[in-house]
């Protein structure tokens, strides 16, 4: 291993890297509206996805309603709560987590982390905004179509998805939705070529791969394995389209339906759902990676203290995103599948926990003896820590088939990808926002807010999600509107699900303080100046405070350190940027 | 799957090639300084179009593999009923083929700096593929005319919907080829520019005849004789 004496530098004049032509924009259309800059377009990403996002949240508190206070609310027909289910599942996945991490958080961080003036292709990613945007009116569009949207459940299972029984089956519902996901697919994919080019051609002088901040390559992999999986959904989407408008037989088996033999015959569901989860599994770790790389810099930023194993994080990183790819058909342990494939797949499913419990160890690894900081960003931090491995162990439950087979399809499968899934992504964008958001505006955002918000969200959300392991193991079904007299359904069970959704009424509304204060603090909020957190990584260098057109000054930054010198022995402060040449050349205890 | 499961391999492959030669064994938080003592690990020198035209070309490949995988999982259920090949289809083999040749030559001839050279095979590309798609539209209507509906067989739809999904893919290539052309008829654009937007073109027909060449072969049939023999001989 080579190791540079401290101190050698040799000036590398930045004119070396080519300028990239900068399309400067000339009027307030081009500037806020069809804006080319990834830092706006990471706005409108984010600003589209939260606003739909808000439409889920409300879909959970109908549903809510339903299982909480069965028979209460007449609006609330069995056929709306699918509806409900379905758009609430499909939103979150994809048009909220999938959206704002890679679209929002990518586009804003990606140029800014690795020293470039914008992407690489910044017409095509404004092109995946309006793209994505479209997808997501398309998307609003089916709750004002004939029959409204579709009740498939969001994993789209034919053939019940096409058929009349289904709201939205025979309407414009699932034309809509699968319209809908073929455009995001298409949009997505000229943003993530965007982010995959601009982390490999046009990192500054200095930045090596070893270099980057574990954000970037937790976006940049998760980009990666999008691009990959994405079109399986395509793919899947395409063949169903034809199966409902054209009458062909790719899903749809022989059928009768009330009385009448429909015309399809011999498809095979089972095709769909390996495409489907071909996708659908890689899609858990694109939302994961990108909260990973975040909850990194998290909590090193706010420990003061340089992140625990570096290369260990990049190569889990990289291992699982790989191995996400193979596991697939553990969400169809119950298909019918050959016994002796469901165990090469559980086997799979158990080695991925391999890398992951890595970067647990080495995110509390790097907590130990650090300099603990409770700001908002790290209180949030440190209940993704938590979350994720709760969520994780019950996975490591529903990994195994013997396990998986009675649990299948009750409330404890809800509550474990809700808490996996859901609450530690989450919880990881409302650190990431309340981390980046001086950077964004100049402005902190409320303390006081921050705090009642961190709160409500965290503990509520495990009272929510706890009891809710409990109800699904003592057989409560998922997807019911509901249950009746049914034996398993005892008093407690009812008072727990009133209980649930009384904690999701209030967690919800918690989420409304926090937009408040999103607004409030961009106008009323403390001045933060250009690092208020004393950070090392280059988006807290920049010479303006937001970024302006073009990221930097008039020269690029040199990079000629990692992400991670804090608390570096010696130093002037507890934190050397990455762009400062120094003269303290060996940090930490690795030494 | 094991279409797909085969062709992340090769992705993973070359991902996993040039991530060893990017120093992930280094100790970042030693290796304080600049950085021009390694060689290699900068954002290396090809063009940024090239390297995203390369990733989405990988993206394609994919797309290709899952609807090949669909097939060939699809195939195994009892109403299937293969498809006979239109001797049509060779004859737009080989025009796709010429098209690619005619860009390879538009790409050597910018290279060498022959504007001419560069309008004529550009011109020769563009036509060839548009033949190519008439070609394919007169098979279907063919198919059609035989009795081989949309719905009737699902090995008809999946003729029908990969080959289209296929020739949906020769006509965006077709708004490049059309934007390459614009600049080799006017002639401020610079001879470099010229040259990498040429090489983009050669380099996605290259890669679509490519994936002609397998889905011909799969829709074809000769895939699933050739794992039958691949088969024998392992048994």
């Amino acid at each position: 291993m080579v190791d540079v004496t401290p101190g050698a530098i040799d000036g590398i004049a930045p004119a070396e890297i080519p300028e990239m032509d900068l399309y400067h924009p000339h009027s307030w259309w081009t500037k806020y509206v069809f804006s080319q800059d990834a830092k706006v377009i990471a706005i409108q990403y984010s600003g589209t996805a939260i606003a739909i996002g808000m439409v889920a949240l409300v879909l959970s508190w109908l549903m809510r309603l339903q299982l909480g206070f069965p028979g209460t609310f007449d609006f609330i027909t069995p056929e709306a709560y699918y509806q409900f289910i379905t758009m609430h599942g499909m939103i979150m996945v994809i048009y909220l987590l999938t959206a704002l991490f890679l679209g929002g958080f990518g586009n804003y961080l990606i140029p800014l982390m690795v020293g470039a003036r914008d992407m690489v292709f910044p017409y095509a990613n404004m092109l995946s905004y309006w793209i994505y945007l479209l997808a997501v009116l398309v998307l609003v569009a089916s709750f004002f179509a004939p029959g409204g949207p579709t009740g498939a459940g969001w994993t789209l299972y034919p053939p019940q998805a096409i058929m009349t029984g289904t709201p939205g089956g025979q309407d414009f519902g699932i034309i809509l939705m699968l319209v809908s996901l073929i455009l995001f697919v298409i949009g997505f994919t000229m943003g993530g070529l965007n982010y995959v080019v601009t982390v490999l051609q046009a990192r500054t002088r200095g930045m090596t791969l070893m270099r980057l901040p574990l954000t970037v390559w937790g976006i940049f992999t998760a980009t990666v394995m999008a691009l990959l999986a994405f079109p399986a959904l395509l793919v899947a989407c395409i063949m169903m389209l034809f199966d409902r408008l054209l009458g062909t037989s790719f899903f749809m088996p022989a059928i009768v339906e009330l009385g009448t033999q429909l015309q399809t015959n011999g498809g095979s569901p089972i095709l769909f759902q390996h495409l489907f989860w071909f996708f659908g599994h890689p899609e858990v770790y694109i939302v994961a990676l990108p909260a990973f790389g975040i909850v990194s810099d998290l909590i090193s930023t706010h420990a003061r203290k340089n992140i625990f194993g570096y290369r260990m994080m990049v190569w889990a990183i990289v291992g699982i995103g790989a191995l996400s790819f193979v596991v697939w058909a553990h969400h169809m342990y119950v298909s019918g599948m050959d016994p002796y494939f469901g165990f090469f797949f559980a086997t799979t499913t158990l080695i991925i926990a391999v890398p992951t419990a890595i970067k647990v160890y080495n995110w509390i690894l790097t907590l130990w003896r650090g300099d603990i900081h409770l700001t908002i960003p790290m209180l949030f931090a440190l209940a993704f820590i938590v979350t994720f491995v709760n969520g994780g162990l019950t996975g490591l439950f529903l990994g195994n088939v013997v396990v998986d087979v009675p649990l299948s399809d009750t409330m404890f499968v809800v509550a474990h990808f809700h808490m996996v899934m859901g609450v530690a992504p989450i919880t990881v964008i409302f650190g990431a926002i309340y981390h980046w958001y001086p950077k964004i505006t100049g402005r902190m955002l409320n303390q006081a807010l921050g705090q009642f918000h961190f709160w409500v969200t965290f503990v509520g959300a495990y009272l929510i999600f706890f009891p809710m392991h409990y109800v699904g193991l003592m057989g409560v079904p998922r997807r019911y509107s509901e249950l009746g007299d049914m034996a398993l359904m005892t008093d407690s069970a009812h008072d727990l699900n009133a209980f649930i959704s009384i904690m999701a009424f209030i967690v919800g509304f918690a989420q409304l303080v926090f937009l408040f204060n999103l607004i409030w603090s961009i106008r009323h909020g403390k001045e933060a100046g250009s690092n208020p957190w004393r950070a090392t990584t280059l988006e807290w260098q920049t010479e303006h405070t937001p970024p302006r057109h073009g990221n930097f000054g008039k020269e690029l930054p040199i990079v000629y350190r990692w992400a991670y010198d804090y608390s570096v022995p010696g130093a002037k402060e507890d934190f050397i940027a990455q762009n400062d040449p120094g003269e303290y050349g060996i940090s930490g205890e690795h030494a | 799957m094991t279409v797909i499961v085969v062709v992340l391999m090769v992705v993973f492959g070359i991902a996993g090639w040039w991530l060893s030669q990017q120093r992930l064994m280094s100790r970042p938080w030693l290796e304080t300084g600049s950085v021009s003592a390694y060689p290699g690990t900068e954002s290396g020198p090809m063009p940024m179009a090239k390297v995203g035209l390369g990733v989405f070309l990988a993206v394609v490949g994919c797309l290709f593999a899952l609807f090949t995988s669909a097939y060939s999982m699809r195939m195994e259920y009892a109403d299937w009923s293969s498809m006979p090949v239109p001797p049509l289809l060779w004859i737009n083999t080989g025009i796709l083929l010429l098209s690619s040749v005619a860009l390879q030559c538009a790409l050597m001839a910018a290279r060498n700096g022959h504007t001419d050279l560069v309008r004529l095979g550009l011109v020769t590309g563009g036509l060839t593929s548009i033949a190519f798609l008439i070609g394919q539209v007169v098979v279907w209507r063919e198919l059609e005319a035989t009795g081989y509906f949309l719905t009737a067989n699902p090995a008809n739809s999946f003729f029908y919907l990969i080959t289209g999904m296929h020739g949906l893919h020769i006509l965006g290539g077709l708004g490049g080829l059309a934007r390459t052309s614009a600049r080799a008829w006017n002639g401020t654009t610079p001879q470099a520019k010229l040259t990498l937007s040429v090489e983009l073109c050669a380099m996605y027909w290259h890669f679509l005849l490519v994936v002609w060449l397998a889905l011909f072969i799969v829709l074809a049939g000769w895939a699933e004789s050739f794992i039958g023999i691949c088969r024998q001989l392992l048994t």
